[in-house]
């Protein structure tokens, strides 16, 4: 556990906590890009280059984008915004404290590998670009098709809907 | 405390609070966005096995984590799209607000 790490943990940890917790739905989405960019900087440091640059570039770039405009297209200055948690605040937390505990106590209790990473572990772009073409092929056209499919869906689903007329 | 039971621990932590967020936020984007990070730290338990593995050299964490996070980008983007469609319907992104299925 390097210096490094605890970094980069805490700024993701930082990341995220703020993204939930912040009452401006802007500085909520502002957070959560330093979350994301704090993953795929872990992402980097574990050796997985491709996985941690498309982090970014979906993520930081696309996803918070597109919660950045539906934020801005949703403003409604009459809500009637007394809280930002909704009345089941109590049982949701104790619900994520309860998991978190579990989670804690299974990683405390099985016996992991001691953490010694196998030298040149490296993802490097080239061979992941070969097992796409070859061993996934299958589920790559499969996920386009799915892609394609669900934007299709979300433009369907934003278009104004017609005045029918009856 | 190996390396990798710090990245496990984190990557719990992100999962906890995403499942707070999703169970606690009153707006429905901020939920949303819960069940992103909740795929995140998925993501980067797939990662964190994938180097402290047996065989880090199959790439096969790697490529579960690519597809994982094609899935969540087509999530977001009907979860939007769905959000700004009920949004027209009912004037509010409020889900205490949103007690009617009917149009």
């Amino acid at each position: 556990m390097t210096a490094t790490f605890l970094i980069l943990a805490a700024i993701t940890i930082a990341g995220t906590v703020a993204a939930m917790a912040l009452r401006n739905l802007v500085h909520c989405v502002l957070a959560l890009t330093l979350g994301f960019a704090g993953l795929a900087a872990l992402y980097l440091q574990l050796g997985a280059q491709f996985v941690g640059l498309t982090q970014i570039l979906v993520y930081v770039g696309a996803v918070a984008i597109l919660a950045v405009f539906v934020i801005m297209m949703t403003q409604n200055p009459t809500q009637t915004s007394d809280s930002i948690f909704s009345s089941f605040w109590f049982g949701g937390g104790l619900i994520a404290a309860l998991v978190f505990a579990v989670l804690g106590w299974a990683i405390h209790a099985s016996h992991l590998p001691s953490g010694v990473a196998t030298p040149q572990a490296q993802a490097a772009v080239h061979p992941i670009g070969d097992a796409l073409m070859h061993q996934y092929v299958l589920p790559l056209e499969i996920m386009g098709l799915l892609l394609t499919a669900a934007l299709i869906g979300a433009v369907v689903l934003a278009m104004q809907e017609k005045r029918r007329s009856a | 405390m190996s390396s990798l039971t710090s990245y496990l621990l984190v990557s719990a932590l992100v999962f906890s609070i995403g499942l707070a967020g999703a169970l606690t936020r009153r707006s429905a984007i901020l939920v949303l966005i819960g069940i992103e990070l909740m795929l995140n730290a998925a993501n980067l338990n797939f990662i964190a096995f994938w180097r402290y593995g047996p065989h880090p050299e199959a790439l096969t964490g790697v490529m579960f984590a690519i597809f994982s996070i094609g899935i969540a980008a087509a999530e977001a983007a009907v979860g939007l799209g769905i959000i700004l469609a009920v949004y027209r319907h009912s004037k509010t992104t409020e889900l205490d607000q949103m007690n009617s299925m009917k149009g």
